[in-house]
């Protein structure tokens, strides 16, 4: 009935976050997809790891899933396809997996393939100039418009690469593609667009594989899924024996991490997936027909992502026990800021608490006011510009919760309990400072694409 | 009217990050019967969500029910973007809790 289409294996939601199970990628791997894609990144890791240029997934994690999908690509010689490269798709992180894959080569001593990879760090010089030309970079999700304030309060900036850099990439031969920061739809789009699949089709197909086995139930992470597709539809089914795609968990995908499950935003356009038909094509397999692409009106936009250091982080922990203290823990708070005041000011350090047993989790969205726990535990962050300080603001934070003077407590030889008696340093606070999107003239003009001989055979 | 626990009706209840500067939440159902049965008691709704939480209506930037899914979804947008000095949940991900306590009528 319908026609056959381009296969693509997708074995992990983050490459090297939690490695991919071995059994489900065999089992796609012998079906001869023809292209192995993956995302590696994310930015529900928060802005630590983009501001301080780290991964947070291990280094052996990531070579492992590497290393399964080079091996397997290369020896039935299809294109490879990473994109966001080590969490947050920084030049470094690009620089380390192009590393690993030629240590990969050599160690497997797989015969010579083209490797392509591009870089997504965008200079904060590039968007003052744009700022300085009066044009607009538009906030997203409720944010205002670029300020010159926020780009120097911003240490790293990423651009969120579409099926461009991928699409030069695969045009000039590339075997192996190692992405920046990406779209993660992207990865899987591109390759299709460029064979002349519809953009709807290819886009969907990405959108439904970029997290594998999160679109197949029962819940697993990590486990491969096969995604298909053609002219007319687009196919999902799981590879691990115990999962299937079914109606319900594929339309269940289309909504997660994302606001609405209609609209999937990215440089070029918008897919729209309001008129989706979700089908049950065979036991393991879910068939979608109906996707729509918007193309973009105008210039291509892109979305941008900076992360800016906030300060140096110590942390406390204490925790109060007496029922009256815990009852009247908002004021204790009040006593131990006022404390930190007294020595330091009203500025010039973050002083922040969170207060388990009472709403640590959910602050001041939690609809349960009033405390009934016997206990509580309290965390104590303090963030200033020199660790020094960092350490005496959280000391004080956490240390005057002992000392809080409550009219009638009745233990007058300390009001909280430690199980230690020290703050500890903890990585430095970043916070998000870019979500945003810049017009361009050229896709690629935010993209820097290399491409290189590996020779693994000797 | 007697009335059960959201949690005993919905197959999935969960919260997560969608971007940096908000939270979604979904609500799925195995089958159609409960979903509708939820989706026409009107309990989750826009102004339900907003009293729950205790935030104005213009905080939810999306509320979608979402039929080839049996889900009701809805968005929020965060006080702080994730992981800023001072955020409680880092994923989003432990916000759902207050749902599965919504009462909804259910027909004797």
């Amino acid at each position: 009935m319908s026609e056959q289409g381009l296969r693509f294996l997708c074995p992990n939601g983050h490459l090297g976050f939690a490695p991919s199970k071995r059994e489900s990628f065999d089992i796609g791997a012998a079906t001869k997809p023809h292209f192995y894609c993956c995302d590696s990144g994310s930015s529900d890791i928060g802005p630590g790891p983009l501001g301080g240029d780290y991964s947070v997934s291990p280094y052996e994690w990531q070579k492992h899933d590497l290393e399964m999908m080079l091996v397997a690509a290369r020896r039935q010689e299809v294109p490879m396809i990473i994109g966001s490269a080590g969490d947050t798709g920084t030049r470094s992180r690009v620089d380390l997996y192009v590393k690993i894959i030629e240590e990969l080569a050599a160690k497997h001593n797989l015969p010579p393939f083209k490797l392509a990879y591009f870089y997504s760090d965008v200079p904060a010089a590039y968007l003052k100039g744009k700022l300085a030309a009066g044009e607009k970079v538009e906030g997203l999700d409720g944010r205002s418009d670029l300020t010159v304030e926020e780009l120097e309060q911003t240490d790293r900036i990423v651009a969120v690469a579409g099926i461009h850099p991928f699409i030069e990439a695969l045009k000039s031969g590339a075997d192996v593609i190692i992405g920046g920061r990406s779209s993660d739809s992207a990865i899987f789009a591109a390759p299709a667009i460029r064979l002349g699949y519809p953009e709807a089709e290819s886009y969907y197909l990405g959108k439904a594989l970029e997290c594998a086995s999160f679109c197949a139930e029962p819940y697993a992470a990590k486990e491969t899924v096969i995604g298909e597709v053609t002219h007319e539809d687009i196919k999902l089914t799981a590879m691990s024996p115990y999962q299937r795609c079914t109606v319900a968990s594929v339309a269940g995908h289309a909504m997660y991490e994302r606001s609405n499950p209609y609209f999937e935003y990215v440089a070029g356009g918008m897919l729209d997936m309001t008129n989706c038909r979700y089908e049950q094509h065979s036991e393991k397999t879910c068939r979608v027909t109906g996707p729509v692409f918007v193309p973009v009106e105008g210039k291509v936009k892109v979305k941008l992502e900076g992360s800016g250091k906030v300060g140096e982080r110590y942390v406390g922990i204490a925790a109060v026990r007496d029922p009256y203290t815990i009852k009247n823990i908002d004021q204790v708070l009040d006593w131990a800021r006022e404390q930190v005041r007294e020595r330091f000011g009203d500025e010039g350090y973050g002083l922040y608490y969170n207060v388990y047993g009472k709403n640590g989790v959910m602050g001041p969205l939690e609809p349960i006011k009033e405390t009934h726990s016997h206990e509580l535990c309290i965390v104590c962050q303090g963030i200033a510009p020199t660790a020094k300080m960092a350490e005496e603001v959280t000391m004080t934070g956490t240390r005057q919760i002992f000392y809080a003077r409550l009219p009638e407590v009745k233990g007058t030889a300390g009001t909280a309990a430690f199980g230690f008696e020290e703050v500890l340093p903890a990585s430095a606070a970043y916070k998000w400072t870019l979500n945003h999107i810049v017009p361009v003239d050229d896709p690629m003009e935010l993209f820097e694409l290399h491409t290189i001989e590996v020779r693994g055979a000797r | 009217m007697k009335t059960v626990k959201l949690a005993d009706l919905a197959k999935t209840v969960r919260s997560k990050n969608a971007g940096t500067d908000k939270i979604t939440f979904d609500i799925i159902f195995r089958e159609e019967g409960n979903y509708e049965l939820v989706k026409k008691s009107g309990v989750i709704s826009k102004k339900s969500m907003a009293t729950l939480f205790g935030i104005p209506e213009e905080r939810i930037s999306d509320f979608v029910e979402f039929d080839p899914a049996y889900a009701i979804k809805f968005t929020i947008y965060r006080d702080l973007p994730s992981g800023s000095p001072g955020d409680s949940d880092v994923f989003g991900s432990q916000q759902y809790p207050p749902l599965l306590d919504i009462e909804v009528p259910v027909p004797d």
